[in-house]
């Protein structure tokens, strides 16, 4: 009887070390991260090679940025990576959902590009109206809920993809150089203008048209004061009244309608709503002005529920992302990598001439789905890359007047 | 589907007790349905819509600021009104717009539908196509407009090629016009629907007797058919009414985001995490809605008359 229980526990042992092992493996062979972000950033040719060369499944969970923010916000629990905005963090990081990334486990945390850890390009001083990503991007301890002032070894968001934002033309309309925001607001483009309807970037918007016709110089058109922003939104109201505007926008696809559709010639727009415009034989170009761009920086954050293997794979996705592939990927998409090196070298030099050195096109430009971006010959709009992140005016934000400013918003949108 | 009471004698093995208890039961899943998905949503909207907020947080609290906000500045009138207020009163401009139009094109469709086809076949095949805008999407419908009216849409160049005008309209697209034609195309079936049904239980004989008593198309029209046909209308109304209200999407859309529609409010306070001053707006509009509701059925018992 003894004998034969002891034989029977051995058995339960070897068993259950079996047990042990094998989740172990299958883990290995099925992990899962499931990423949070907008569906801009969610591409299918990065998820491919994730799965290729890590073995990690990426479950996109695709949404507006809205959205991102509500999530982090009030369902930490949904997600293992979160793909968020710099300015996000001002609503996220106080909530304590996130953890700061340890820089050690970071390989290479010390080739980020200056323009997130020192605001500079090629140590040139940029725009850091609004939330600046170097004012946000460390923590000072890993749980911290506020933002530590200098660099520490707890980030808040790796960095992942960044643009200067202008504004869109259509120069077979318009027919003369457009050179400055202050033409968004000319009567000349009464009712064939258009700005975001999304409060918190459309207010900056306005802010550059504003101090651009030299009617209000702004101490930080990021973070108004409550007299700035009933400024900014009264000449709004004024232009709108007027008929400035033909509609305003909230959504990629409307601002490719309006602007492929004629209906407007002059608007704020993303790079990609350019490029989708231009591929419907519509010309259309992103205009360089002379008083800057509007910046905006995105990265990967981790939710501080996140352990064990799940915590080590989201890291080596994070590593895996700044080692060149996906770096090259958006590189060749218009977008800017976080670090610069490794895109370069998973670029053929024509590709890295044209998009980040703002030289012609040795030959025809594609993009990574193999259609053609642009014939041989062509320059980008706004040039080289220094050039473009040099120039930046401000980056998207949160105001500390926020709810003030929605509610502005509202107003305007009312009036 | 009335509730007749059952005839004790008929079931004499069922105590009287459990007899009484069976519409209890029958009953008790759409009570709790509607109390799960219905009552307590509305009660924590409610709630929430006296709590106090910050750019990431709810505070529990019992504090009127989100009402206070919303109508700061409504008795002052110089500057044409509080935002509340001009968002209302736009909202209810649409609103009553899209209601006449579709009460009319609604009973005027029913109408035909209900006493001009005299085949079944035929009458329900056409009935069929009126569901037809519901095919596609919402966003796919609003967006397919565009080309149709835009400036350089297909109206405007033909406009402009048979000579009627120089320049192209420009406000048939992103105005008050467009979106009271989008909202038509979508909610003239709410109306069409209810008001085709009370018609089909209007007794032919009633219209024969009508004729025969002298009375032509209007007159029959106005004394027998409409006065019956009342129910549907109502019901269709508050469809309609309780749809333009909430909506923010075809306001959007259609108006290019350049109308103020109360959801919209709703909306941009929801997506910068306001929630209780979303939830304060959602209450005011419940209720002014609720209002409309009790003044038209105030007008109709429709209990009755279904």
């Amino acid at each position: 009887m003894e004998r034969k229980a002891f034989g029977r526990r051995a058995a339960v042992k070897a068993g259950a070390a079996m047990a042990l092992a094998a989740p172990a493996a299958l883990a290995q062979e099925t992990m899962v991260l499931r990423y949070l972000g907008t569906a801009v950033n969610q591409h299918q040719g990065i998820k491919e090679k994730v799965k290729q060369d890590l073995g990690i499944t990426l479950e996109y969970i695709p949404v507006t940025s809205d959205d991102v923010v509500r999530r982090a916000v009030t369902q930490p629990n949904s997600f293992d990576i979160l793909d968020s905005e710099y300015w996000m963090l001002k609503k996220i990081v106080p909530s304590g959902n996130l953890v700061g990334m340890d820089a050690k486990r970071i390989k290479l945390v010390d080739d980020l590009t200056t323009v997130f850890t020192k605001g500079t390009v090629n140590g040139k001083q940029i725009g850091d109206h609004g939330t600046a990503p170097k004012e946000v991007m460390y923590l000072p301890a890993k749980d911290g809920k506020r933002f530590a002032a200098s660099p520490t070894q707890w980030l808040t968001l790796i960095p992942t993809v960044y643009n200067a934002d202008t504004l869109g033309i259509r120069p077979d309309k318009i027919g003369r150089p457009i050179n400055s925001w202050a033409e968004l607001l000319n009567p000349e483009f009464k009712g064939k203008a258009s700005i975001l309807n999304i409060p918190s970037i459309g207010i900056m918007d306005a802010a550059m048209a504003v101090e651009a016709l030299g009617q209000y110089k702004y101490a930080d058109k990021g973070n108004m004061t409550k007299p700035e922003i009933d400024l900014t939104i009264k000449v709004l109201t004024e232009a709108k009244r007027a008929g400035q505007f033909r509609a305003f926008w909230k959504d990629f696809n409307e601002s490719v309608n309006l602007m492929a559709a004629g209906e407007t010639v002059i608007q704020s727009m993303w790079s990609p709503a350019v490029t989708a415009v231009r591929s419907r034989g519509v010309p259309c170009v992103y205009q360089p002005l002379k008083e800057g761009y509007r910046a905006w920086a995105a990265g990967f954050g981790l939710p501080k529920t996140l352990s064990g293997k799940k915590l080590d794979a989201a890291y080596d996705f994070v590593n895996w992302f700044l080692s060149g592939w996906a770096g090259a990927f958006l590189n060749r998409q218009g977008y800017y990598s976080a670090v610069l090196s490794t895109a370069k070298a998973n670029m053929a030099p024509y590709e890295w001439a044209y998009w980040m050195e703002g030289k012609p096109a040795e030959q025809d430009i594609k993009a990574p789905d193999g259609s053609l971006l642009e014939k041989k010959g062509a320059v980008r709009d706004g040039g080289s890359f220094e050039q473009r992140m040099g120039s930046v005016a401000c980056w998207n934000a949160v105001m500390d007047e926020n709810d003030y400013m929605v509610r502005k918003w509202n107003e305007f949108i009312a009036a | 589907m009335s509730s007749s009471p059952p005839e004790a004698g008929a079931l004499p093995a069922v105590t009287s007790a459990a007899v009484a208890q069976a519409p209890l039961w029958q009953a008790a899943p759409l009570t709790l349905v509607l109390l799960g998905f219905f009552v307590f949503p509305l009660l924590a909207t409610a709630v929430v819509s006296f709590w106090d907020y910050t750019e990431y947080a709810l505070i529990p609290d019992f504090t009127f600021r989100n009402y206070h906000e919303m109508f700061q500045g409504c008795a002052d009138f110089s500057a044409g009104g509080c935002t509340t207020l001009r968002t209302y009163l736009s909202t209810f401009r649409l609103c009553v717009m899209v209601w006449a139009i579709t009460l009319v094109l609604g009973v005027a469709v029913a109408y035909f539908l209900a006493f001009c086809v005299r085949s079944d076949m035929l009458r329900m095949a056409l009935f069929l196509l009126c569901t037809a805008p519901f095919l596609t999407s919402n966003i796919i419908r609003m967006v397919s407009w565009v080309p149709l009216l835009g400036r350089e849409g297909a109206i405007n160049r033909g406009l402009m090629q048979i000579g009627l005008v120089a320049e192209p309209l420009e406000w048939l697209l992103f105005s008050e016009f467009s979106v009271v034609l989008a909202f038509v195309h979508l909610y003239t079936l709410f109306v069409t629907v209810p008001v085709f049904n009370s018609m089909l239980r209007i007794d032919p004989r009633l219209l024969e007797a009508a004729r025969d008593a002298g009375a032509g198309f209007w007159r029959t029209l106005w004394h027998v058919v409409l006065p019956l046909a009342k129910p549907g209308m109502v019901i269709g109304s508050i469809f309609v009414i309780v749809l333009v209200m909430g909506d923010f999407v075809t306001v959007g859309v259609m108006g290019g985001q350049q109308i103020a529609s109360v959801g919209k409010i709703i909306q941009v306070q929801m997506s910068y995490l306001q929630f209780p001053a979303a939830a304060a707006q959602a209450m005011v509009l419940l209720g002014l809605v609720l209002l409309l509701i009790i003044a038209l059925t105030r007008i109709v018992d429709i209990r009755r008359e279904l």
